[in-house]
């Protein structure tokens, strides 16, 4: 190995490991705020990078018609469940907050003229339909449970990303596909060429983890997701609603998922099924970060991706083991080296 | 006698229903992958059945589709399903070798005729015990990989790099590839691997730059083998590269676009039909698999695995009538056996892959006649050569 091939494979790992950044923090934000292992995490994330390509081929991305349905099934659930606890001046709010994206997102797709929306309006649209998913998810699959225990929230985590992968055929269809670059072309820096698309992935990683550092450290609802994580029963009796903030922390969760989708289709080719390896990627990373320290998952992020580079280049039948090996001293080390006090599980 | 009417009525309800299975049409069940990670392999064979003749010598054909979700398992169990509740004639099937080969001794026991959609010799070879009831309109990798082979040699490839996937096919394309490499005495410089689901192919292919080829083969199936391939004109490889037939289908032209012009590929002579001379034995057959396809699901949209699955149409086709000579289909056992040896017996039957010579040693039947060179030109399979 020489020089030249280890700053390819630096580059390439960096911008891996971006990417596994973005969806690890996603996983430590959800689990810090609802205990959810949060599985379908890639799941997200693939919807929003094929939502993107069928919107740039000029087609309404079929994931707005699971929207709707999400929409209206859980208008339904809110509204027996006011009407039933006598709330029915709330209705009005409630209802509208289940089904404005839903409605926004269904004319959007299928009435704008989507081809000439240029790639900013695209992306744009691509999210409507996909960001909404995250807090509609939460809503009716784990808020009805929100007081579990770990285990049965991550089976629900299991059960919800087998549903997703099929509807994701479903919706998607086998093939995979690929996106265009922000940016095409490269430039050469110290004798390597770097594509503008690398910049783009590794700058809006560190954008997003530090638009979320000043999200929780210095807005209202920022605090309110930290107090949850901290304690959920204290931050309940200081008037913090629990189901709100899991809302909030799914909402962010699906926009992390898409926007890494949609980074990645534009170096790689995404499947209907290609989210769950490289969601798992993410765990092993926030693993690495103990699920709770989001600089920690980002740097365990970075360490994942250029394991991976360098593997490939060295062992490339033997990547993937070599990757998902990591857990292993990493949960030996953790298991030694500190005694945690787990939160009273029900 | 009052209390025994309900009674009447059952028995003469079952003696109808059995009547009614007297009379039964012929039943041919598939097994393919309409989910799961080979699921763009079996939704374009079902897409390919529902296009095969619906009556055969005045008798009504009916076509039961299973899904295996790609897991040999579930092949297995579909089969069965398949043969002791539907009670198939034969039966197509399975997208891919795994599943293929764990259908082996499930129809050999039953004694039901198959016929194999995927590329595995050892799911049809050798033609005994079980393997007498099962036939494969597929070429083999070993065909392939010797046409691609020659076709470097002829074209001044000295030095070869491979990368393949890192499971059966791989494996598969390594072994016959290496082997016919070296006949034409090709010297392979690097050979890499890489998983299906894999974001990333830049390591191996700095390997394969490191290592100067004339050329590069990339032994995968679909859409993911156009990463190796954009990661190569990427990192700057400046000589030819090829694919395998496992590529041969709309959506990886669509994924890979321009990355792929100028490519050379082995494929099924049946996705160029068009552009055979006229005087092939095989334009016709080839011809009318175009047309029919093209009608149905629109231009461009012609690909390797439709091709297997209308062949094994064919084969139904020519045998049905035959086997109804020997034996009415009310005689399951009797006219499964006559639809093996109707099948066997197929001699220079044209199909959309090749001229098909079945002998009791050989249920593929295929020769160089199946194979076309093509070059990926502007997103159009661009006939090289033909026959090879």
């Amino acid at each position: 190995m020489n020089l030249d091939i280890a700053l390819y494979l630096g580059q390439n790992g960096v911008t891996l490991g971006a990417i596994y950044a973005l969806l690890a923090l996603a996983l430590v934000l959800v689990f810090a705020v609802t205990k959810v292992i949060f599985i379908p995490q890639g799941e997200l994330m693939t919807f929003g990078a094929l939502s993107l390509v069928s919107i740039h081929s000029g087609h309404a991305p079929k994931v707005v018609w699971l929207l709707v349905v999400l929409g209206v099934v859980a208008a339904l659930l809110d509204a027996g469940q006011l009407l039933r606890h006598r709330q029915g001046s709330r209705l009005a709010a409630v209802l509208a907050g289940d089904l404005v994206w839903p409605l926004l997102a269904l004319p959007a797709a299928y009435l704008l003229p989507l081809s000439s929306i240029g790639y900013p309006g695209q992306i744009l649209l691509a999210l409507l339909v996909t960001v909404p998913l995250g807090p509609l998810l939460y809503r009716l699959v784990y808020q009805p449970v929100a007081q579990a225990s770990v285990l049965t929230l991550l089976l629900l985590s299991v059960a919800l990303h087998l549903a997703l992968t099929t509807l994701g055929l479903f919706l998607f269809g086998p093939e995979g596909s690929r996106l265009p670059a922000f940016t095409d072309g490269s430039f050469t820096f110290a004798g390597l060429p770097v594509d503008y698309q690398t910049l783009w992935i590794v700058g809006l990683s560190a954008v997003l983890v530090l638009a979320l550092f000043g999200f929780f450290n210095f807005t209202l609802y920022g605090k309110a997701l930290r107090a949850t994580a901290v304690n959920r029963t204290g931050a309940q009796l200081m008037g913090i609603s629990t189901a709100f903030a899991g809302k909030i922390a799914f909402t962010l969760a699906a926009l992390i998922g898409a926007l890494s989708g949609i980074l990645i289709a534009s170096t790689t080719i995404i499947y209907y099924d290609s989210g769950f390896v490289i969601g798992l990627k993410g765990f092993v990373a926030a693993i690495i970060g103990g699920l709770a320290s989001y600089p920690a998952a980002a740097a365990g992020s970075i360490f994942v991706g250029l394991v991976e580079s360098f593997s490939s280049f060295w062992a490339s039948a033997y990547k993937d083991v070599i990757v998902f090996a990591l857990i292993l001293p990493v949960l030996l080390w953790r298991s030694l080296g500190s005694h945690h006090a787990e939160e009273d599980e029900a | 006698m009052k209390q025994n009417t309900p009674r009447v009525l059952t028995v003469a309800f079952m003696l109808a229903l059995g009547i009614g299975v007297a009379h039964a049409d012929i039943t041919i069940g598939a097994v393919l992958s309409l989910t799961g990670p080979a699921a763009s392999l079996g939704i374009p064979e079902n897409k390919t059945i529902a296009l095969l003749p619906r009556s055969i010598a005045g008798e009504k054909i009916r076509y039961i589709v299973l899904d295996d979700r790609s897991d040999p398992t579930e092949a297995v169990k579909d089969t069965k399903k398949l043969i002791d509740v539907d009670k198939v004639d034969a039966i197509i099937g399975a997208s891919i070798t795994p599943n293929a080969l764990a259908m082996v001794d499930v129809i050999g026991a039953a004694q039901v005729p198959t016929i194999t959609l995927a590329s595995g010799y050892n799911i049809a070879f050798p033609v005994a015990g079980y393997r007498e009831w099962m036939f494969m309109p597929v070429q083999t990798t070993a065909l392939m990989a010797r046409s691609t082979a020659k076709y470097m040699a002829a074209h001044g490839v000295k030095t070869a790099g491979f990368i393949g996937f890192d499971n059966a096919l791989g494996e598969d394309w390594w072994k016959n590839f290496s082997a016919e490499a070296k006949a034409e005495g090709i010297v392979i410089v690097a050979s890499e691997r890489f998983e299906p689901t894999t974001t990333s192919v830049t390591g191996q292919v700095l390997h394969l730059l490191a290592a100067k080829p004339d050329a590069v083969l990339i032994a995968a199936s679909g859409t993911p083998a156009a990463l190796p391939q954009r990661a190569l004109k990427q990192l700057g490889f400046k000589g030819q590269i090829y694919q395998t037939h496992g590529v041969a289908n709309p959506d990886f032209l669509r994924v890979c676009g321009a990355d792929c012009n100028g490519t050379i590929l082995s494929l099924s002579p049946g996705i160029v039909a068009s552009q055979l001379p006229s005087g092939s034995a095989i334009k016709q057959s080839t011809m009318l698999f175009a047309q029919t396809y093209e009608k149905a699901y629109g231009k461009n949209s012609l690909n390797q695995f439709s091709t297997a699955a209308w062949d094994a149409g064919l084969f139904l086709e020519h045998a049905i009538p035959l086997a109804l000579k020997q034996a009415r289909p009310e005689n399951a056992t009797a006219f499964r056996a006559a639809l093996r040896s109707a099948m066997a017996g197929i001699r220079n039957l044209p199909g959309s892959q090749g001229l098909y010579n079945m002998s009791p040693t050989n249920h593929n039947g295929l020769d160089d006649r199946a194979v076309a060179v093509a070059e990926i030109l502007n997103g159009q399979w661009t006939l090289l050569q033909y026959p090879n």
